[in-house]
Order: C-alpha cells, then structure tokens, then sequence
C-alpha cells in the first residue's frame, strides 16, 4: 500500500481503479519543408476544424455546466482566430520553411512566455490556455486519434492537472475520483469536481507510477489521502465510511425544503454565510433560508486600490438578485487586524485585534464609509437587503453610523435615485461591551448577530491563532454561554431579533441550549445547513 | 482621425473574455484602430496584443482610429468600452 496526501476539494470517498491520464504523443518536432503554401494550407485546416471542436465543446458545456464555466471554450475559440496568432505560425511556416506541427508549437510557446512575463496572476494564467489550444490543432495535423476518453470508466483517474478542455471530454459521471499532482484548490479541475461533487485531492505533488495503472485506489475527500493499492485492513475501513458518508448524505437530502422547526413547534432560520459572490450558487444550492452574513471584505482585500461604489453595487446587486427576495445580510467592511489592504495604509499596530478596524475605521473615514453605505442602498431595491455594522461597542458608534445611512438615503432621494423606503439595520454582538450593553443597543437597531469567534476571542483573552493555547481554549465556556443568553434576552425584550453567524452557530452539541434561549437564527457555512436543520427537526425543547 | 480616452471600471481590467468581444467589434471596421496604455500600443484588431497590455482597473487607455469608417468606428468602440468594461 502507498499513502500519499493533498488538499481534499471534495468530501467524499471513491473507491476505484487507478487509471492514469494518457495525453497522446504528439510530435513537434522540426521540419525543413518545400512547399510553404502547402503547409500553411494544412495549418488552416487543421485550425478550423479545432475551432469547430471547440464550439461543439461550447455548446456541450453549456448544457453540463452552465455558461461561466462555458465561457473558456469561447475563448478558446477567440484566440485560435486571433490574427497574431495565425500570422506568427505562418510567418514561421513562410520564413524558416517549418512544418506547421513546429510551427504552431513555437507560437504557442512564444505567446505563453508572453503571459508568463506579465506582473498579473489572472493573465498568467492564459499561458496554459494558448497551450491548450495549440495542442488542438498539433493533435489534428499529426493525424492522430484524439485522446480515447472513452478509456476512463468507472476509474479513479490521476493526472499532473487537467486542462478545461480535457474534463470537459471526460464523461465525468464515469469519473469516481480525481487525484492530481499538481492543480490547486481553485483550478478549474478542482472547481469543477466540487460542482459535480466528485472525491478529489490535488497538489498531491506525486506522479503516480505507472505500475499503479489498473490497481485499487482509494481517494478519502474528507481528509485529502489517498490509498494506492490500499491493504484489506484499509480498504474495509474506508468502504465503511463511504458507505456512512453516503447513506449521510441520503438521509439530510429528506430535510431539503423542509422548514427547520423543533418537534414541538419552535422555529428557527438557517441561513448560510458567503465572503464572495463566487459563493452564491453554492449558497442557493445548500438550501438555505437567507444570507446571515456576506462579508465585504473581498471587495477590499482583491483591491489594489479602493472598490468604487459601482463596483460594490454590482456585487451587493448581485448577491441580492441571486437570492430572490430571501434576507441578505450584508456586514459593512471589517477590515483591520489579520484583514488589511496596504492602500488603507493603515499604521502598525502592537495589538491589531483590537486596534484600528471595522466600524472604527468607518467613523474615521466616513467618505469611505458612505461609498459603501451608498452602494448598498442602491442596490437595496433588487431584493431583501439588511446591513450589519460589525465591531460594536457603543451606543454612539450605532447612532453615528445611522446617521451616516440616513444621510446616504436622504441624498440618493435627493437625486432620484432608487432606494428602498426601509433598510433593516443591526449589529454585530462580538465585543463582551456590546453584550454587556446589549439592552441599550436593541433599542437603535432591528437585530443582533452574535459573531462567536470574536465574542469568544476577547471574553477569554485567547488568540485564537495561537495554537499553543488549545489547552485553554474552550469553545463552550460558561461565560461566552452566559453572554450570548444576555444578548438574546435583551433582544427579546426589545422586540428584536437575534441571530449567530460565529462557528459556534454551527455546534450542533449547542442547538439545543441556543434554541432554549430563543436564538432567532443561526448562520453557517453552506455544507452545515442540512445537517442544522436535521438536528433542528430532531429536538424536542417540551419533552 | 479620430482619439479618444476611456478609464477602465471593471475590477477584473480587460480580461480575455471581453477583449475577444473588444476585438470582434473593432474588426468589424475597415479603419486601422490601437489602443495605447502609456508608452505601449496595440492593434485593436489582435486579441493577444490587447491582453499583452495587462490593463486594470481604473487605468487610462488611449484609442486611435483612422480610415474611411472612423466616424462610425470610433463610436461603436466607445460605446462598446462604455457598456462592458
């Protein structure tokens, strides 16, 4: 048996046959020819008929995957007509008398060099797809078959990393398993598999031998190993936690659509967080009842300068009309302590966790504050916007930073902008002063978020990134418990509503004790809401 | 001959999606038509030229159109500019 661990993109075990990714041999080596118009002729061909496989592909991946992730097949096609590349092969080909098959490949290595060179990631990154293409077209003018993906059925299939091209080809519900050398997290492949909900594991950083080629294989998602030629002690254990993991997976799909209420009839929402409109289709599919949290921060930190307003009223936009008409809570910018831009220039600080950030920074900067508070508002009309202030410790802050809305409201009025008549409007409670206060601050806002971790964080006096504390770290300590009960009580008693959007929201040994204290709504990752809900529907808070 | 400057909004720059879509339009003209981002020029026409600029966000492009057309391709550019990036 050989164990060899990666990062796992998918949580689910395959268990398979090891088939490797053959790419066929395609030779590009060089020519002396005689006939120049003769091979210029050939390439032509040969590049049209792959633009045409790549619109066939185009409309393939519209079906299976949607138009996002069929765009790169458009793309492709775009390139494989750009004049400069079909001026540099045949400059090639009418220059040094090469044969096309050499030709190509030297355009295609001259112009991935190029995106190489450039100081963007993004445009980096095209080099591999002027690669992708070229490969094409040297596939077709060496006559050879293409790659035989009929090969790989019911196999888990390892390669370095595959091209968009190439999973597009794979009949992927054939495909039990992806385990790649290289690739990372983010890659297509990786993507991809995640939306199919296929076990992967990539960056793996081991090429796979090719006596493996047949044998047993066994990809673990959850944890990122995978088993080659896997011992009988192994291979029992793992097809029992597949077979848990699916007959798990089976009995959450019953509470999907299903309303997330206690046996005897106390209700409570599941809403889902999301830090990126990359999240949406992902926070749609998991069945959520709403966004409790989307955080801006991403507007900030992929930045190299200040989001404009239209910018950020796309993203809010976007997040809004995505989740037609359910609540979108959005948390104004918490940027500061382990989330910092250099162009806030913000000054070092001995004790970042509580030094300059979130709304302080807001109240320092309000022109930056109403570029946010702007776009929300405008955006508020495609949906069921809320907006959170995070970092609470006042009252003052909350009355100030109203002020800023109302102000921001007032003038878009002024303008005849749409704006929606009335913006829900709370806080976040993760300072023990904002707990402490929290009968006060239920009386300017319409609801309360708990954020557990920062709650937790400055109640202990714990950093929770120091992991030479876990000795003394507990996540259910009395008094973070006793915080959250007070915060809830106050709400209640207001009138409010109160919610938990910290990774306790998530705990579901504390379901039961959050919904005894009337917890309104939890706010979770995507993968948590069923199984919340399953546990949700299990209670019974009157037996 | 007709020039023109637009300030890139889209947070992504001139990716390759909309500089394919950028350059189908400016082929559709018959007119000679660069684009400049500083010292550096492109053909308009040439994908791969125009994504070689790398332009980002909030950078200045400078637009040059010259031929028979120009009138009619200057403005379908521009408003192309205006409308995606």
């Amino acid at each position: 048996m050989l164990t060899i661990t990666g990062k796992p993109v998918y949580g689910a075990i395959s268990i398979g046959p090891l088939a490797l990714f053959h790419r066929n041999t395609i030779s590009t080596a060089a020519r002396t020819i005689t006939d120049p118009e003769a091979e210029v002729q050939r390439f032509q061909s040969a590049r049209e008929e792959a633009a045409a496989q790549l619109g066939q592909l185009y409309e393939k991946a519209l079906e299976t995957v949607g138009e996002e992730d069929a765009a790169i097949f458009e793309i492709h096609q775009m390139m494989l007509e750009d004049d400069e590349y079909i001026e540099g092969v045949e400059s090639h080909i009418r220059e040094e008398m090469l044969n096309a098959e050499a030709a190509v490949d030297r355009t295609a290595q001259e112009l991935a060099a190029m995106f190489r060179g450039m100081d963007d990631e993004y445009m980096q990154g095209r080099a591999a797809d002027v690669l992708d293409i070229s490969r094409r077209v040297e596939q077709i003018l060496s006559g050879g078959p293409a790659i035989d993906f009929s090969r790989y059925d019911q196999v888990i299939l390892a390669a370095d990393d595959l091209a968009p091209s190439e999973t597009m080809q794979l009949d992927t519900k054939k495909i039990l398993g992806f385990v790649l050398s290289g690739g990372s997290a983010s890659s297509h492949t990786a993507i991809l598999a995640r939306n199919l909900g296929i076990a992967t594991v990539v960056n793996t950083g081991t090429q796979i031998h090719t006596d493996l080629e047949g044998k047993m294989a066994v990809v673990d998602g959850f944890t990122g190993t995978v088993f080659l030629d896997p011992d009988e002690a192994t291979l029992a254990a793992m097809q029992e936690k597949q077979k848990q993991a699916q007959a798990e997976r089976e009995r959450l799909e019953n509470v999907r659509g299903k309303e997330s209420v206690t046996q005897d009839g106390q209700k409570v929402l599941i809403y889902a967080n999301a830090g990126n409109p990359a999240d949406l289709p992902r926070v749609v599919a998991s069945d959520a009842e709403g966004i409790g949290l989307f955080r801006s921060e991403f507007l900030y930190l992929e930045n190299d300068d200040y989001p404009t307003e239209e910018q950020q009223f796309e993203a809010y936009k976007k997040a809004l009309t995505a989740m037609e008409g359910k609540r979108v809570v959005i948390r104004t910018m918490d940027i500061g302590a382990d989330k910092k831009a250099d162009y806030f220039d913000l000054d070092p600080e001995e004790n970042p966790a509580m030094g300059l950030r979130a709304i302080r920074i807001c109240l320092t900067r309000p022109e930056l504050f109403k570029t946010q508070l702007r776009a929300l508002c405008r955006a508020s009309v495609y949906g069921r916007l809320a907006i959170m202030f995070p970092m609470i410790i006042s009252v003052e802050e909350v009355r100030k930073a109203k002020a800023l809305l109302a102000e921001v409201m007032a003038r878009l009025k002024n303008e005849g902008i749409p704006c929606a008549e009335q913006i829900e409007t709370g806080i976040m409670i993760e300072t023990p002063a904002a707990a402490l206060v929290s009968d006060a601050l239920a009386e300017e806002v319409d609801f309360f978020s708990l954020g557990t971790n920062d709650l937790t964080q400055y109640t202990l006096a714990i950093d929770r990134q120091q992991t030479k504390l876990d000795d003394f770290f507990d996540p259910h300590h009395p008094a973070v418990l006793r915080l959250i009960e007070m915060t809830a009580k106050n709400a209640h008693k207001a009138g409010i509503w109160v919610g938990i959007c910290g990774e306790l929201g998530a705990d579901l040994s504390l379901t039961e004790a959050f919904l005894r204290m009337g917890i309104d709504e939890l706010s979770v990752s995507v993968t948590s809401v069923l199984p919340l809900r399953d546990k949700v529907r299990s209670l019974n808070l009157k037996a | 001959m007709k020039t023109f400057t637009y300030a890139i909004t889209d947070a992504a720059g001139i990716h390759a999606r909309p500089a394919g879509l950028l350059v189908k339009e400016a082929k559709k003209f018959e007119s000679k038509i660069s684009v400049a981002k500083g010292a550096r020029k492109a053909d308009l026409k040439k994908l791969f030229a125009v994504m070689g600029l790398g332009v980002k966000q909030g950078e200045v492009i400078t637009v040059d159109v010259e031929g028979a057309d120009e009138e009619a391709a200057a403005a379908a550019v521009e408003a192309f500019l205006k409308a995606n990036l």
